[in-house]
């Protein structure tokens, strides 16, 4: 039936939102985010956080290559590079991925490579996590929508 | 542009003229919004829409002294003349590449024509010291980010009772004007001789004054923004 295959997903949506919540995934900005989504704007959490996705596949993509060369020494560079990631990250609500951030930043300033490197697979881990949590989240949202559930706001 | 030589408002004249003393709380708040990052303009600006403002979003500080006709590279007829809509609010990141935030700040506040209009650094570093530098250049406020709209409404709420206010003080000198042309010459130099704006570092200002020195803010309003900052820093 429409009405509960909507209500299903919903009840999915706010499942998926919880376990992220608690597992210190996502934080609350990503609900304000939600609260700012409305008629006039009703695809904008998608919208930021596709942005977000596009600027912090550059910036880690850019992390690795600094931190791959063969002299490295432009740790002010990778320092830029993080701070901008750690902002973005926090401006979306990305909690995990942007404390990840401020250890890797910890070990830019000590120059140290090899915790850097450790830190970088570590963030790329998280970040491909969170990539893929927040697509499904979205999916879901779709589906939810197609099945006659009202688009906004996300929450109730 | 001011008729009687005394007031640097920005605000066109005609209101006064008609001694419409009706209060600005239809026109839109303009707020010209500064942030490097994509992802955090996006958001400044719907935050900012969602509060009833009109936003203008640039990318570097350069681009918004650009947009405000201060840019000493890009000649503009006078500093009035710029295209754009007069800015009501500056809201700027402090951490840019090429010019901060503060840089910025200062570059508006040592403007004759621009340093009316109140700036907000927002910045995801709570740093005291950064706060108090701020506060001292002039800065209206100070948020740390992530930005919510409890801030920009916070923000948006004092700008246009300080616009309002403003606006009626105006009003109030044009009616009296009006009312009493002849005798009015002298009291015009009086009142034209006053400090014109409450967003100005005069703590003898309006009651509503924003939060100029690190002591107790005087309305309600503006104690969330030292509060806010006290407790980031208790939880560091």
């Amino acid at each position: 039936m429409l009405g509960s295959g909507a209500d299903r997903l919903r009840a999915d949506v706010n499942r998926l939102l919880a376990f992220l919540f608690h597992q210190g995934i996502l934080d609350e900005q990503f609900l304000q985010l939600q609260q700012l989504q409305d008629e006039s704007s009703p695809n904008f959490v998608s919208q930021v956080v596709n942005i977000y996705f596009q600027e912090s596949e550059k910036l880690l993509r850019n992390l690795r290559s600094l931190l791959m060369e063969r002299k490295l020494s432009d740790y002010k560079n990778i320092g830029i590079h993080i701070n901008q990631l750690m902002g973005s990250s926090s401006s979306i609500g990305a909690k995990r991925v942007r404390n990840v951030c401020v250890a890797f930043r910890a070990a830019s300033d000590q120059n140290n490579r090899t915790g850097c490197l450790r830190v970088l697979e570590v963030l790329e881990h998280d970040y491909c996590f969170l990539k893929n949590k927040l697509h499904e989240l979205f999916q879901i949202e779709q589906q939810r929508i197609l099945a006659g559930g009202v688009g906004y706001p996300m929450q109730n | 542009m001011a008729r009687n030589g005394g007031v640097a408002w920005m605000r066109t004249t005609e209101k006064i003229d008609g001694y419409d003393l009706s209060t600005s709380d239809t026109e839109e708040v303009h707020v010209l919004a500064v942030d490097d990052s994509l992802v955090d303009r996006k958001v400044i600006e719907r935050l900012l829409r969602i509060s009833s403002c009109k936003v203008t979003a640039v990318d570097s500080g350069r681009r918004a002294l650009q947009y405000l006709g201060l840019d000493e590279e890009i000649q503009k007829k006078e500093t009035n003349g710029f295209d754009g809509l007069k800015v009501d609010l500056i809201i700027t990141d402090y951490c840019m590449p090429g010019m901060t935030g503060y840089e910025l700040l200062k570059k508006v506040k040592e403007s004759s024509a621009f340093r009316e209009i109140p700036v907000v650094i927002m910045s995801s570093e709570n740093v005291i010291a950064r706060i108090d530098r701020c506060l001292e250049e002039g800065a209206e406020d100070f948020i740390v980010k992530p930005v919510k709209l409890s801030d920009v409404k916070r923000i948006i709420d004092y700008t246009t009772t300080e616009l309002r206010e403003g606006e009626q003080r105006e009003g109030a000198r044009a009616k009296r004007r009006g009312i009493n042309k002849r005798k009015q010459r002298e009291g015009d130099d009086d009142l034209s001789s006053s400090p014109p704006s409450t967003l100005s570092s005069s703590t003898s200002s309006s009651p509503s004054s924003s939060i100029q020195s690190a002591t107790a803010p005087s309305s309600p309003s503006t104690l969330d923004s030292p509060t806010r900052r006290l407790k980031m820093t208790s939880s560091e």
